[in-house]
């Protein structure tokens, strides 16, 4: 094959300045607005068919709001969010639902995000049968028996509760449900981070095998640095609602421009003492900011070891400053202070 | 350097209606006075029952412990009675738990719940607690601490409840720091500010610490020694740089290939441990891990491995019948292996 596998030309989602306000109110029956939580802030960016774009930041970031923004488990507050085309925000219930089949997610917690009161078949056989997929019982059960050993597990494991399963295999459930109807876009909202080392590492394989083999297109929410580098093709670093940066996998991890991103990058311990005794580390200070009430200027100021008095007053744009290494700071760049 | 705490040969079992489950089976290890140790492994490995063994907080029932010593300042901790017991822990040994949100009581002020600590222990009056209370704060590295000793949990960050946590632990100058997965709630930038104040305790203060974790990249920056426990055992242990440039034990070996790791190159795939652990109330026969072990022998069916020092490495052991065979080109063969 000559064409790439990634078509940069036709994104297969375009966010473009999508913020998600959540409205703080008090009082029991007037529910009065005393202030809103800026979860996300203007974030633009795009996801490339066939692409896994790494979506890093610590918690209160807004990388999972954001996630839920994308696949509309959220309304965003404003911006617009383009799939295939289409904007999603213009699309009524059932469009939406139609839409549905071809965006999926696979969540954190392999405990919480299964129906203790399914069988494994049905909770995999679910999206197909809501979607039309196949023409009868017989042909439904066969498909979820595939689907089953396309995850590495039994197929006759369907008739089994999740209760009967371990971690990593109610994770490949998980998986095997956000397959089911054959879609071109999944959100992974930190797909591995409950499981253990050593079952981390085969659900990690299962979702590059699954790309390869279905050409999906990733989304994958993270916080873990490592695993992200590890299967990302490009990473974006959210701090607070806003981007700071976004760039090719290997130039993010190797010339890390933004602050914020060599703070976070130093404090990854590396598994091998020799090293860490050689590696520099940046040891940030203090705590995320309240989302409630966002530092002005650029947020990471407060924590910023290269802060100057202009970065508390101007908010700096998210700009190209080397071939799609995209860095919101004032001290970066050609034009940098 | 002095051993401080001998544990020998613990376990402790859990006693259900049906069955028993062996969470920790025969554990061996020592710490030095002064000495930074890792006690590592997954969930379910018994890294935490080893803990709880050592406070004397294994709640029972359902769980007891069966057999083996504690020797702790030249006290057995398993024979002591419950006021002796309580005297030592919070006093001579400080524990810090994963979950700092709900390991602080809600509705006491930080103050009061380090306070009361420091008035059972050292016999102090309620001012006295205080101002001690103030100055750990301080050391634990929360600015304003006089301030804030009036403030409730809610009122801290996940971050800085780990560091009130330590503060508590360290409220009565223990010689013992047990460490049960203290960042793992915790954010990347987070984690290392509270990795580094453990570190800067240990240094500085000349605390001895046990830091149990699932984090092999926590162990490398943070530790002296280290110690691999897999179902219930230790089945590899020895100083930090060795057990990273030359795992023994198919475990630590798979779990050190198993991790991406920042530092080195993007490799196409990672190489996972097949499997998953053994069901603590049904063991197999002989080794744990054969099941997942890839290079597995006849032996490792019958005979549970002892943990053996290797002919090569200061005080490096593994619990492997075939440890010779997975050693790097330079290792000797060691006579353990081959007469059976």
């Amino acid at each position: 094959m000559t064409e790439p596998t990634t078509d940069q030309a036709h994104p297969l989602v375009q966010i473009s300045n999508v913020t998600k306000y959540f409205p703080v109110t008090s009082g029991l029956i007037l529910q009065r607005k005393v202030g809103e939580v800026r979860a996300v802030d203007d974030v633009s960016f795009t996801i490339n068919r066939g692409e896994t774009l790494g979506l890093v930041g610590e918690s209160g970031s807004g990388k999972s709001t954001l996630g839920r923004c994308i696949v509309q488990l959220h309304k965003q507050t404003a911006g617009g969010i383009q799939f295939d085309g289409v904007e999603l925000n213009t699309l009524g219930d059932k469009e939406m639902r139609v839409m549905r089949r071809r965006i999926n997610m696979i969540f954190q917690d392999p405990y919480s995000s299964l129906s203790p009161r399914m069988t494994a078949g049905g909770i995999i056989g679910e999206p197909i049968t809501i979607h039309h997929l196949a023409e009868n019982d017989a042909a439904r059960r066969e498909r979820v028996a595939e689907l089953l050993h396309i995850v590495g597990l039994n197929p006759y494991m369907a008739d089994r509760y999740p209760h009967e399963f371990s971690g990593g295999q109610r994770q490949r459930i998980g998986i095997a449900r956000a397959i089911a109807a054959a879609p071109d876009f999944i959100v992974a909202d930190e797909p591995v981070s409950a499981l253990d080392v050593s079952i981390q590492a085969q659900v990690i394989n299962l979702m590059q095998d699954l790309q390869e083999r279905f050409n999906l297109t990733y989304l994958l929410i993270a916080h873990d640095l490592s695993v992200v580098r590890h299967i990302s093709d490009r990473v974006a670093v959210m701090y607070l609602g806003k981007l700071m940066e976004l760039a090719p996998c290997d130039d993010l991890y190797e010339t890390p421009l933004h602050p914020y991103t060599k703070a976070l990058l130093s404090a990854v311990p590396v598994p091998d003492p020799e090293v860490e005794e050689q590696r520099e580390h940046i040891v940030l200070q203090g705590d995320i900011p309240s989302p409630l009430s966002p530092p002005s200027g650029c947020v990471f100021h407060t924590r910023c070891p290269m802060a100057v008095d202009e970065c508390r007053v101007t908010v700096p744009e998210f700009k190209e400053v080397a071939p799609n290494h995209m860095v919101a700071c004032l001290r970066v760049g050609p034009d940098a202070i | 350097m002095a051993t401080l705490l001998q544990v020998d040969n613990l376990k402790t079992h859990f006693f259900t209606r049906n069955t028993v489950v062996k969470a920790v089976d025969g554990v061996t290890f020592d710490i030095d006075e002064g000495e930074a140790l890792a006690l590592v492994g997954e969930s379910g490995c018994g890294k935490s029952v080893t803990a709880l063994s050592i406070m004397g907080l294994i709640p029972s029932p359902p769980g007891r412990i069966i057999d083996g010593r504690v020797t702790f300042m030249g006290q057995d901790l398993l024979q002591v009675d419950e006021p002796t017991m309580r005297s030592i822990r919070g006093n001579r040994i400080g524990m810090v738990f994963q979950e700092p949100m709900t390991s602080l009581n809600p509705v006491l002020t930080i103050g009061r719940q380090i306070a009361e600590v420091v008035e059972e222990h050292l016999k102090v009056g309620k001012a006295g607690g205080m101002d001690r209370a103030a100055e750990l704060l301080d050391l634990v590295g929360i600015s304003d601490a006089r301030k804030r000793l009036k403030d409730y949990p809610h009122q801290f960050s996940g971050g800085m409840r780990q560091r009130v946590m330590i503060a508590m632990a360290l409220s009565c100058n223990p010689r013992l720091l047990i460490a049960d997965e203290p960042t793992t709630a915790l954010d990347v930038t987070i984690q290392a500010q509270v990795l580094e104040l453990i570190r800067k305790v240990q240094r500085e203060l000349g605390v001895s610490v046990i830091i149990i974790t699932h984090n092999l990249g926590v162990v490398a920056r943070y530790v002296d020694r280290i110690n691999v426990m897999y179902a219930g055992r230790i089945v590899e242990r020895g100083a930090l740089k060795e057990i990273f440039k030359d795992p023994r034990h198919p475990y630590t070996e798979g779990l050190l290939a198993s991790v991406p790791r920042l530092d080195r190159p993007k490799g196409s795939r990672l190489i996972p441990i097949d499997g998953m652990p053994p069901d603590l109330s049904a063991l197999p026969e002989g080794c744990a891990f054969r099941e997942r072990c890839t290079y597995a022998v006849e032996r490792c069916e019958r005979d549970i491995p002892e943990v053996l020092p290797i002919s090569d490495g200061a005080g490096h052991q593994v619990a492997c019948w075939v440890a010779d065979q997975n050693a790097d080109a330079s290792g000797q063969p060691m006579g353990a292996a081959t007469d059976d």
